[in-house]
């Protein structure tokens, strides 16, 4: 058969499928066309990709919220998004990398935070146990993930007396500093 | 943009009940954001002077009440309650960064911690704001009288302005908008268009909310019906 022949073949298949009741491109009576199932498919596709992009903003969002201010929500790189619309398959590929990517970097950065944390804990015990090891160690309690201005100290008790004898415990600060600032010196009166 | 669902027949009269009513969606819109609704409702404005003059003192005295409930801690947290989770979900959904485009209620409380307390912005911008902070649902208004027909959402055409004005601004195809049986009227979560914003003097407004999957009906409704409350009351 010559490429004209074929050629002529093809150009009358629609012709042909009402006669033989069957489409050209061999699906079966009923089935739905190609593009349909692409469209299908594809639809398909873009709504998996929401459905990643809902539980790594879920996950973001938690991240954000239990390590606050500890760990800042992060800048997004790149161009600015323009308006809202209907976001191609690639558009939403590359929305969900970019989220996926910035999960991960958060996820690192609480990781590490944990460590920092579990790593305090472990300096307060040692602290606690024997503060004569630690002499004026601080340990502030924002390192333990703890709110607040509170530092923990070690220092002698009574004073001198306390360093030379060797008594040594460890304190915490009363906490954050008033809005007023310090407390002004004792002295004389100003003179008006 | 494929045909949109056409508007209801009766287009342009005005409802015969205040009720909220669920808007008409574009059917590419419907099929790629299913969930998504908007629901609107006319309101008779019954409080005398201007809609966007001084709020009356019981309007101011409920801002500064939120004011004191919105702190620090709320704000940050304010991402994992579920309706304004479902608010960043969605954004994410048609393209948008919450942490760039902030959703309403972010940026309401974000607004609260700059300037330490929600500000009276007139009348109008009070009763809005107020059922956002009460629902953490965004309500609009519009001007009733300039609107032709059902509201809706569908994605905008090649060369339609926003407004029916010939100096409006021109949206680009593609964009999520609401839109009237004639015209795009306000980007979805957006801005208005100019002409359409209640002015002043409005008497007649239209309310709409934007419904998102994972908020209950009952949260939009219930903001809606804070702002007819408020703006009912004579």
């Amino acid at each position: 058969m010559t490429n004209r022949e074929q050629a002529v073949i093809d150009s009358g298949a629609p012709a042909l499928r009402g006669i033989a009741g069957r489409p050209a491109d061999g699906r079966r009576p009923g089935a739905p066309p190609v593009e349909d199932r692409e469209q299908v498919g594809e639809r398909a596709a873009r709504g998996s990709l929401r459905a990643q992009i809902t539980r790594l903003e879920r996950e973001q969002s938690a991240i954000v919220a239990e390590t606050f201010p500890h760990i800042a929500a992060p800048r997004p790189a790149g161009p600015a998004p323009s308006g809202p619309c209907l976001p191609s398959l690639e558009e939403l590929e590359r929305s969900r990398d970019r989220l996926a990517g910035r999960v991960q970097e958060l996820r690192g950065l609480a990781s590490d935070r944990a460590e920092h944390e579990r790593r305090a804990r472990q300096q307060l015990e040692r602290m606690k146990l024997e503060p004569g090891r630690y002499k004026f160690v601080r340990l502030p309690v924002s390192d333990l993930g703890q709110g607040g201005c509170g530092v923990w100290e070690v220092r002698p008790r009574l004073g001198l007396i306390g360093m030379l004898a060797g008594w040594w415990q460890v304190k915490l600060s009363s906490g954050c500093p008033l809005p007023r600032g310090r407390r002004p010196r004792r002295g004389p009166f100003p003179q008006t | 943009m494929s045909a949109s669902r056409p508007p209801a027949p009766g287009a342009g009269q005005p409802p015969t009940h205040s009720e909220p009513v669920a808007g008409w969606c574009a059917r590419e819109v419907e099929e790629e954001l299913p969930g998504l609704r908007l629901l609107s409702s006319d309101v008779e404005v019954a409080r005398s002077g201007s809609l966007t003059g001084t709020a009356p003192p019981d309007i101011k005295a409920r801002l500064r009440e939120l004011s004191s409930r919105f702190r620090g801690a709320r704000a940050v947290g304010l991402r994992r309650e579920p309706v304004p989770a479902a608010y960043r979900v969605f954004f994410r959904h048609i393209g948008l960064d919450p942490d760039v485009v902030r959703t309403p209620i972010e940026d309401a409380v974000l607004e609260r911690m700059l300037r330490g307390g929600f500000l009276s912005g007139g009348l109008l911008d009070d009763v809005l704001l107020i059922a956002l902070l009460d629902t953490a649902v965004p309500v609009w208004a519009l001007d009733a009288e300039s609107l032709d027909g059902p509201l809706g959402i569908r994605p905008s055409r090649d060369g339609e302005r926003l407004g029916r004005s010939p100096q409006a601004a021109p949206l680009p195809a593609g964009r999520l908008v609401v839109a009237d049986a004639s015209s795009a009227l306000a980007i979805l979560f957006g801005e208005l268009g100019a002409e359409h914003r209640p002015a002043s003097r409005s008497r007649r407004l239209a309310l709409f909310s934007v419904q998102v999957p994972g908020v209950p009906t009952l949260y939009v409704e219930e903001a809606m019906w804070s702002c007819r409350l408020a703006l009912g009351r004579p």
